[in-house]
C-alpha cells in the first residue's frame, strides 16, 4: 500500500487537516472495485490518483465524498468529520443550464438556504477571468469557459478538502494546460485529492502521485516529484516521472 | 411569413377540395354541407357559437389548470415519498387503463350536468401525461448535478437535503420533461371538455354539435367543430409559445 509520509515541503498554506483512507472497499454487485484500499493525503497539498478508465478511481472519489457507502473509513487528520468542509468537482462542469454562471457559482448557498454573497461569487469569477460571463447562461459559454465557472463554484464553497474527478478531461489540449495553471494557482493551500487517467496532468501539478492499477484496485506507485506547481513538464525529470508512471500503469497489461 | 403562407395555401387547397366534391357529388346539405355554406352559418349565428365556446373554454382551461396542479404534485409525491410510490404509481397506470369514457356518465351522476363534470373529465385525461412526463423527468436528473449538490448540502438533515435537492435542482430540471407533459394535455384537454358535454350538459360546443346533429343542422355542427379546432389549435399555440418562452435554456431544434 503506498502510504505517503507528511506534507510536502513547497506546501505554502495549510489546509488544516488532511485525509486517511483505511481499508475501503466498494462493490457493485458481485464486482468488486475496490478492495481494502488505504491511502494518506497530506494537508494542503495536491495528491493525484492515476489509473486507467474503468479502474475505480471515481469510486474511490465518491466513496471519500460520501456519496456512496462500503467498508472502511475515510478520516479527516483533525478527527472532525468531513461533511460540510468537503467540495466536489466533478467530470462534466455539473452546471445547472437554466441558472447564470453568477448563480451556479452561488448554488452552494442557494441549497443550505444561505444568503448569497453575490459579490464575492462575482469576484470569484473575476479570479476566473469570467467577470462578464456573469449574467451568461452555461451554453452560450465554451468548454473551458464552462470549466472555470466550475472552478469558481468549487473554491466559492470555501472548503478546505477539493476532490476533483477529471476535471480537465473534456477540453482541448492548451485550454487544460491553462486551465491546470490556474487550478494550481487557485487551490494551493487547499488538501485535493484529484482523480486522473492523463500521467502528464499528475506530474503537473500533483504534489504526490499515486497510480491505481489491478482489478479490484489497488496502489502500485507512490511518486513525489519534487518542486512547486504548476511544473513544467518539457524536463528530463519530468520525462523520466513520465516513464516510472507508464511502466507502473504498463504493469497491469 | 412562409410558415404562415404554407398553412394558407395547404387549408385553401384543403377547402377547395371539399367545396368541389359537395358541388360536383350534388350531396345533400344534411349529410355534407361545403364550405362556404358552414362559413355562412358560422357568421349568422356567431353569437350563439360563442356563447358556447364560452363555456367549453371555461372548462377546458381549468381542467388544465387543476389536472396540472394535481398531476406535478402527485409526481413529485410519487418521486419523494417510497409509500407514495407503492399505492401511486399502480393506481396511476390503472387511471389510465380505465377508458375516461366510460366514466363520463359516473362523473355527470355525481357532480352534475354543470361545469364541474367537465373539467373532472378534463382532469382525468390529462392527468396522466403531465404526471407520467413530469415524473419522468424528475428520475433522470443527471447523477453529476445531483452528486454535486449532495456534497454542497452535506451539511443539511436528510430532509432538508431532499426538499433543497428537489427545489434547486430536480424540478428545474424536470420542467422541460413537464413541458413535454403540458403540450400533450393542451391537445387533449378538449377531448375531455368535449366527452363531458356530450354525455350530459345543456351548454358548450359538444353540446351545441349534438344538438346540431339532432336536428340535422350539420353545418352549425360543422361550425361548432371549426371553432373548437381553432381554439385547440390557438391554446395549444399559446401554451407551446409561454413554454418556450419559460424555458429559454432548453435546446429546441429540428432535423436540419
Amino acid at each position: 500500500m503506498g502510504v505517503l509520509p507528511g506534507t510536502s515541503p513547497e506546501t505554502t498554506a495549510d489546509a488544516g487537516f488532511g485525509l486517511e483512507l483505511r481499508g475501503l472497499s466498494v462493490a457493485y454487485g458481485a464486482r468488486t472495485i475496490l478492495r481494502d484500499l488505504s491511502l494518506d493525503v497530506p494537508s494542503g497539498s495536491t495528491t493525484c490518483l492515476l489509473g486507467p478508465s474503468g479502474i475505480g478511481k471515481s469510486t474511490l472519489l465518491r466513496r471519500v465524498a460520501g456519496l456512496i457507502d462500503g467498508p472502511g473509513t475515510v478520516r479527516a487528520t483533525d478527527g472532525l468529520p468531513l461533511t460540510g468542509r468537503a467540495a466536489l468537482m466533478g467530470q462534466g462542469d455539473g452546471l445547472l443550464p437554466w441558472l447564470s454562471a453568477l448563480d451556479n457559482v452561488l448554488l452552494g448557498s442557494r441549497l443550505r438556504g444561505e444568503r448569497a454573497d453575490r459579490d464575492r461569487g462575482l469576484a470569484m469569477l473575476a479570479r476566473v477571468g469570467l467577470a462578464e460571463a456573469a449574467a451568461s447562461r452555461p451554453a452560450t459559454l465554451s468548454g473551458g469557459m464552462r470549466q472555470r465557472v466550475a472552478l469558481a463554484r468549487t473554491l466559492m464553497e470555501d472548503c478546505p478538502l477539493v476532490l476533483m474527478d477529471e476535471p480537465f478531461s473534456a477540453v482541448d489540449a492548451l485550454t487544460r494546460l491553462r486551465l491546470q495553471d490556474l487550478a494550481a494557482e487557485m487551490l494551493a493551500g487547499h488538501t485535493v485529492l484529484m482523480v486522473t487517467h492523463d500521467p502528464w496532468e499528475a506530474i503537473r501539478i500533483s504534489h504526490a502521485i499515486t497510480v491505481m492499477t489491478g482489478d479490484p484496485a489497488t496502489i502500485s506507485l507512490t511518486l513525489k516529484p519534487d518542486g512547486g506547481t504548476p511544473r513544467a513538464i518539457d524536463t528530463d525529470t519530468a520525462r523520466d516521472h513520465w516513464r516510472q508512471l507508464m511502466d507502473a500503469l504498463g504493469e497491469m497489461a | 411569413m412562409s410558415r404562415f403562407l404554407t398553412a394558407t395555401v395547404t387549408t385553401c387547397v384543403l377547402l377547395g377540395l371539399w367545396q368541389g366534391y359537395v358541388w360536383v357529388s350534388g350531396i345533400e346539405p344534411f349529410l355534407l354541407p361545403g364550405p362556404i355554406a358552414v362559413f355562412e352559418t358560422l357568421f349568422a349565428r356567431h353569437e350563439l357559437i360563442l356563447r358556447h365556446l364560452g363555456t367549453t373554454a371555461q372548462e377546458i382551461v381549468l381542467g388544465l389548470l387543476i389536472g396540472t396542479l394535481l398531476g406535478v404534485t402527485a409526481a413529485i409525491l410519487i418521486h419523494a415519498i417510497p409509500a407514495a410510490r407503492r399505492i401511486g404509481l399502480p393506481l396511476l397506470v390503472i387511471s389510465q387503463a380505465v377508458p375516461v369514457f366510460a366514466l363520463a356518465p359516473l362523473l355527470v351522476l355525481w357532480l352534475g350536468y354543470g361545469l364541474w363534470s367537465k373539467v373532472a373529465m378534463a382532469v382525468l385525461i390529462i392527468f396522466f401525461p403531465v404526471t407520467t412526463a413530469f415524473l419522468d423527468g424528475l428520475r433522470r436528473t443527471e447523477p453529476g448535478m445531483l452528486d454535486l449538490a449532495s456534497i454542497m448540502s452535506a451539511t443539511l438533515s436528510p430532509f432538508g437535503r431532499t426538499v433543497a435537492l428537489m427545489l434547486h435542482v430536480r424540478i428545474p430540471a424536470a420542467l422541460p420533461a413537464l413541458a413535454s407533459g403540458l403540450r400533450v394535455a393542451t391537445g387533449v384537454a378538449p377531448i375531455g371538455a368535449v366527452v363531458g358535454e356530450w354525455v350530459g350538459s345543456s351548454a358548450g360546443l359538444g353540446y351545441l354539435m349534438l344538438h346540431a346533429n339532432g336536428r340535422m343542422q350539420i353545418d352549425l355542427l360543422f361550425a361548432a367543430l371549426f371553432v373548437l379546432a381553432l381554439f385547440s389549435v390557438l391554446l395549444w399555440l399559446s401554451v407551446d409559445a409561454l413554454l418556450r418562452r419559460a424555458l429559454p435554456w432548453q435546446p429546441d431544434s429540428f432535423a436540419r
